[in-house]
């Protein structure tokens, strides 16, 4: 049926094509950083609320009780943000929508059941405590966390196939037995541990630099903090696979990353500088030599595709692709020696350190790790450009006819802001309130 | 029926869920801006409790929704959304407002900031569902023609059969709502309460039955095709159902049956969805049947098979959900002395227990890293490298099983 009426949505002239991809850029990077708090606060949550009770510790037990009310609150805002991001969609990509929305929705409609049941279960998990016994409170929370991440699995499956679609296969396949899918799930999964660890660390290495003491200051910080710097090492071995497989599979966007005009053999990789259009090179960085073949194919020798393999018109902005993917490694790379470097220590004296500069490392840790996260989809997603399906439709065959656009973007860039200060607003307040310590969560 | 039509009927059912279920809490939303000052403060009190713990659930429907209805008629879709783009995008910003209103709610200290958070929460709660409603009476009355922003921006959604759906679309939540919260009120034991929004249920049940009827009018000069599809065969089934349920409802209300006239509401409701249905079909859009609509049947069969393995899962979950919060276990409880102690976290004390280190996990871990960072290095793809992955958050997993116990019990501050 859809041969007959596939010409009846064409292509159209759209004056704020720029406009309509920061749009979605922007909803893009306020969603993403709610979604590793969903993905993986809740086991965070649930092994706190495990090991409180399983060791008779009623702090840790009112610590997940209290991060469990954080959890919902960001869940909350997670639910709006991602209804705006499935409205966009089609809002301003109405032509990728008509063109393959058959293929990518099956994905979204899994995503939209764990959706569900994650928003079902936080609800009994929050509102549970005191009014479920703590076996069935703990049970219900396990949903939570499984959900979680399977909605995480089912979104990149879509991601994945932008990137790799092959469209002679039937829909379930080239979502879910594409290789490309894999590691950015993996990626992901571990960037959101990064993240909601990082990011719940600093907030208490605040606290402790303003001279709180105590041991629930000092648990709160600390296990956020062991999680993310056991995940930082694996994340560099996943982000390594993650490299290969795009120089496999879209050798123009690892070119991007580099900022490589012509395809040479024992490429290298520059530090710093710029991407000059016109001559096709780095200028200004510091060269390391073989360093981008030995990275991307484990060859110092191996050939490495250039920019100059496509026309210009098919290649990436260069230079956002190679500023984010810079960012995205230089912060990952300071955030695995410091996981590292943390688990050492740790091992050694089986404690951590208290001076301040380690606290205002932990502190800066936070908004850095963020900073990476949003870094690496800029890399994949500006790297994918100029497609939005990689190979096959432009972004600007996507795009929608109406107008208004800049208008749009206005309204929703006030109204994020307005909600990331609210957010921070209720969080404070959300830690000013007294702590709630169960009388029965004693040992027993 | 056949494999075209399935999913816009479960897309329907879920349409008519996000009715009535997110309906119910828009409606509660409105009635905070219907009642106003500090005296009727409980009142507003009892609507934002009585949403809590299924404010996310009712909100994934419309996701639902949206999702069945781009996968399966991805053209439509495409034409629905870049020609209506005024209201959806209208309602996309009322949801942002709503849903942070209703996060922060919950931290607001002081009338103040009650008040005008307040305002901007009824606001948003009205806004949405009559902008989503302004959007179907656009569909409805064929004013969205197939193609990328075919249809006019304006007149598709402000003309009388959008201002009707959407009025009506806010009407329904707030009679919805009233009945639910009298009900609410009831099974809490508060008395004041209940008589409060009966009152209310009588009037919005009144006054949301006036604008169905009286819409009918606007849709006779409008919207010719659903007029005759209301007025005939299987529309007027539903017609007829939902005023009879409509009625029950108020009589339900007025002699205090309020259980039963939680469900009869839903009905009334869900059955104007049903009407509009049976009225429209078999067109989409203009000159677009929904069977011409389809996307491939190899599409439909997997989205219908996922819906299938979902609703396994989904089902239970929402009944146990809604079992808990209709049996009123989650109900605000008055403070019970003795059962919290809140104190202040400077004074914790605590009955932590000292922790002897598990050496197999901390071994597990060393060894699953060794082998997963090797083979993840190693292989280009295949077996050995899922292995290495595996491997690799073993080691992640049993490392964090190894060390945070010990970092989360440690007691190596002056404590």
């Amino acid at each position: 049926m859809l041969v007959q009426i596939a010409q009846a949505l064409g292509p159209v002239d759209q004056d704020y094509l720029l406009e309509a991809r920061q749009m979605q850029a922007l909803s893009f990077a306020v969603h993403i950083p709610l979604v590793c708090f969903g993905v993986a606060f809740p086991a965070l949550v649930l092994g706190m609320e495990w090991l409180g009770r399983r060791r008779g510790d009623p702090l840790l037990v009112a610590l997940a009780r209290r991060w469990s009310k954080v959890m919902i609150a960001l869940f909350a805002v997670g639910v709006v943000t991602g209804t705006i991001l499935s409205f966009e969609l089609g809002l301003l990509w109405p032509e990728f929508m008509a063109r393959y929305g058959d293929v990518f929705g099956l994905a979204f409609a899994l995503e939209g059941f764990s959706f569900f049941v994650e928003a079902i279960f936080i609800a009994i998990y929050v509102y549970g405590w005191d009014r479920l016994s703590p076996r069935a409170h703990m049970l219900s929370g396990i949903p939570v966390a499984i959900a979680g991440f399977a909605g995480s699995l089912m979104v990149i499956s879509v991601n994945g196939w932008m990137n790799h679609p092959r469209l002679s296969e039937a829909p379930m396949r080239a979502l879910f037995g594409n290789s490309y899918f894999w590691h950015e799930m993996v990626h992901m999964y571990l960037a959101a541990f990064l993240v909601a660890g990082f990011v719940t660390a600093s907030v208490y290495a605040v606290a402790r630099l303003r001279g709180r003491r105590d041991r629930y200051v000092q648990a709160a910080m600390s296990v956020p903090l062991m999680v993310a710097a056991i995940a930082a090492p694996a994340q560099v071995v996943v982000g390594d696979w993650a490299a290969r497989s795009v120089a496999e599979n879209q050798p123009v966007k690892l070119a991007a990353f580099e900022g490589l005009g012509h395809t040479e053999a024992g490429a290298p990789i520059h530090i710093g500088g710029w991407f000059d259009e016109r001559r096709e090179e780095v200028r200004y960085g510091i060269a390391i030599p073989r360093l981008l073949s030995l990275l991307a194919f484990h060859d110092p020798d191996a050939t490495v595709q250039g920019l100059d393999r496509v026309p210009p018109d098919e290649r990436p902005p260069v230079n956002i692709v190679r500023v984010a993917f810079f960012t995205m490694v230089g912060i990952g790379t300071l955030m695995a020696l410091f996981g590292a470097a943390l688990l050492v220590i740790w091992w050694r004296r089986r404690a951590l350190p208290e001076s301040p500069w380690f606290l205002r490392t932990v502190v800066a840790l936070g908004p850095l790790s963020v900073a990476a996260l949003i870094a690496g989809w800029v890399t994949t997603e500006v790297g994918r450009q100029p497609w939005v399906v990689y190979g096959h439709m432009r972004t600007e065959e996507a795009v929608t006819g109406a107008g208004g656009i800049p208008l749009g973007y206005a309204a929703l860039a006030t109204i994020y802001l307005c909600l990331a200060g609210a957010t921070v607003w209720l969080l404070r307040r959300l830690a000013r309130a007294p702590l709630e310590i169960e009388a029965g969560d004693g040992p027993r | 029926m056949g494999l075209a039509e399935l999913p816009m009927l479960l897309a329907l059912v879920g349409l008519a869920a996000y009715v009535v279920l997110g309906g119910a809490d828009f409606g509660a939303g409105v009635w905070y801006l219907l009642l106003p000052g500090e005296r009727r403060r409980p009142l507003r009190d009892h609507t934002y409790h009585a949403m809590g713990p299924v404010w996310e659930a009712n909100h994934v429907w419309l996701i639902f929704v949206l999702v069945v209805v781009w996968t399966a008629y991805p053209h439509a879709f495409g034409a629905i959304f870049s020609t209506l783009y005024v209201p959806l995008f209208a309602a996309a910003l009322g949801i942002i407002m709503r849903g942070t209103c209703y996060a922060l709610r919950g931290a607001v200290a002081g009338p103040g900031e009650e008040r005008i958070l307040g305002a901007l929460f009824g606001a948003s709660s009205a806004l949405t569902p009559f902008a989503l409603g302004a959007a179907v009476g656009g569909i409805a009355s064929g004013r969205v023609p197939l193609g990328n922003a075919a249809g006019d921006p304006i007149d598709s959604w402000l003309n009388p059969t959008s201002i009707l759906v959407g009025v009506l679309a806010v009407a329904t939540s707030a009679y919805l709502a009233a009945v639910w919260l009298t009900a609410d009120a009831a099974r809490a034991g508060r008395g004041d309460l209940v008589e409060a929004f009966r009152k209310r249920a009588l009037a919005a049940g009144v006054v949301a039955g006036a604008i169905a009827f009286g819409g009918l009018f606007v849709l006779s000069s409008d919207a010719e095709r659903i007029y005759n599809g209301l007025t005939s065969d299987a529309g007027l089934v539903a017609a007829v159902a939902s005023l009879a349920a409509g009625v029950a409802t108020l009589s339900f209300v007025a002699r205090r049956r309020l259980e039963a006239a939680r469900w009869s509401a839903a009905v009334a409701v869900g059955t104007l969805v049903a009407g509009w249905a049976l009225a429209q079909q078999p067109r989409l859009l203009p000159g677009l049947t929904v069977e011409r609509a389809a996307a491939g049947d190899a599409t439909l069969v997997a989205l219908l098979v996922s819906i299938a393995v979902g609703a396994v899962i989904l089902i239970p979950s929402l009944a146990l959900l809604f079992g808990l919060v209709l049996g009123g276990r989650f109900d605000e409880r008055p403070e019970q002395p003795g059962s919290l102690e809140r104190v202040g976290t400077g004074q914790v004390r605590t009955g932590a227990v000292g922790t002897e280190p598990r050496r197999p996990a901390g071994i597990a871990a060393a060894v699953c890293a060794a082998l997963g960072v090797a083979l993840t290095l190693l292989f280009d793809g295949g077996l050995g490298l899922a292995l290495g992955v595996v491997l690799l958050l073993a080691a992640v997993a049993s490392a964090a099983s190894f060390v945070v116990p010990q970092v989360a019990l440690a007691r190596d501050v002056d404590d």
